[in-house]
């Protein structure tokens, strides 16, 4: 199974045609794959702030959004995920790269990996936690989970769930 | 002029519009001058009313009016170059420009003293920039409508604010009523 391609297929039959996205090497693949598809409008931004904003707009025009992005956006969406996202309860899924998990080889990353959960927990967004490649089974629910809700739900990958980081 | 005074005079060409309004004052002058469905008011969220009116804008074809001011523009600059790179030609970011944080206690920005942002929308690749003076704004936002091209416009008035009451309208309200809008 190629994950890349999964987690876009998903993505496309749950609708959703507005994809923006900060990048994260753990995230090239996706992001490449989305850019490809015909059915997905991809507008890539600068911070992650910015690209909830984007989607924010893209949900009130008719389109379903997601966000693709690194944990270390957590630490910059937390004023815009309380005072945007969620006080017009709007839908977002969020595809989070997790960075600083099992297999990080950055240790600066850590830093941030460890108040990951707690921020999400903090601010009661649903979170799910890829570790296996088998997890992204889970994914089509998520999106209907998200979008029968209206709330913005995490979705954190780590390395091992991408397959490491090979010689790194 | 100040604010308020360019947006009553607007008014009237933006009541049967769908317009995204900036955090603060600006949303509470206009919802007390003319409260319309078709307007997003931002409760929150300081920066991101330009692109919240540009993903409405590429998802559906009406015409969408942002109203920002140049504090807002200057805490999301990043906002430029992803506007200028995804063209929508049902795009008007009206950009108030008083040289102040309005909403805080006139406080200066960097906009009222060297730095031009008309200059840096240029620079983001932005086509269509147009600087103006407050009195100008109406004839240049209608013609910006008239155009159906992408225009970012740099309104530039003096600082001060009406005295309006805050907005207590549920944002679910405000949220819904707007896609209900959109979508009519």
């Amino acid at each position: 199974m190629n994950i890349d391609q999964k987690i876009t297929d998903d993505l496309v039959a749950n609708d959703i045609s507005f994809v923006t996205t900060v990048p994260c090497k753990q995230l090239a693949g996706v992001i490449k794959e989305i850019d490809a598809r015909d059915e997905i409008f991809h507008i890539p931004s600068n911070k992650e702030d910015e690209g909830m904003g984007l989607c924010a707009g893209a949900w009130m025009g008719g389109k379903r959004p997601a966000i693709i992005m690194q944990n270390t956006a957590i630490g910059v969406t937390i004023n815009t995920l309380a005072t945007l996202i969620q006080f017009y309860r709007m839908p977002l899924p969020m595809l989070i790269s997790y960075r600083g998990e099992l297999r990080e080889p950055v240790a600066c990353q850590v830093e941030m990996a460890v108040h990951t959960k707690a921020l999400l927990a903090q601010m009661n967004i649903p979170t799910y936690h890829f570790h296996k490649q088998s997890d992204v089974e889970e994914l089509d629910n998520i999106l209907k989970y998200t979008f029968m809700c209206n709330k913005p739900v995490a979705i954190l990958t780590d390395a091992n769930f991408w397959g490491g980081y090979g010689d790194q | 002029m100040i604010r308020s005074e360019i947006l009553k005079e607007i008014a009237p060409i933006l009541r049967d519009q769908l317009v995204v309004c900036n955090i603060g004052i600006p949303s509470q002058e206009l919802h007390a001058i003319d409260d319309q469905p078709t307007n997003f008011y931002m409760l929150g969220t300081m920066g991101l009313a330009s692109s919240i009116g540009l993903g409405l804008a590429l998802s559906q074809p009406k015409p969408v009016i942002v109203i920002d001011g140049d504090g807002s523009i200057l805490t999301n600059l990043g906002t430029l170059p992803t506007i200028a790179n995804n063209v929508a030609d049902n795009y008007i970011l009206l950009i108030v420009d008083n040289g102040s944080y309005g909403s805080t206690g006139d406080q200066p920005t960097y906009a009222g003293q060297k730095t031009s942002l008309a200059k840096m929308a240029e620079a983001a690749g932005c086509e269509r920039v147009i600087e103006c003076a407050a009195e100008d704004t109406g004839r240049v936002l209608q013609e910006a409508l008239d155009g159906k091209q992408m225009t970012i416009i740099v309104a530039k008035c003096e600082s001060g604010n009406a005295k309006m009451p805050v907005i207590t309208m549920d944002p679910v309200v405000i949220r819904d009523r707007f896609m209900k809008a959109v979508r009519a």
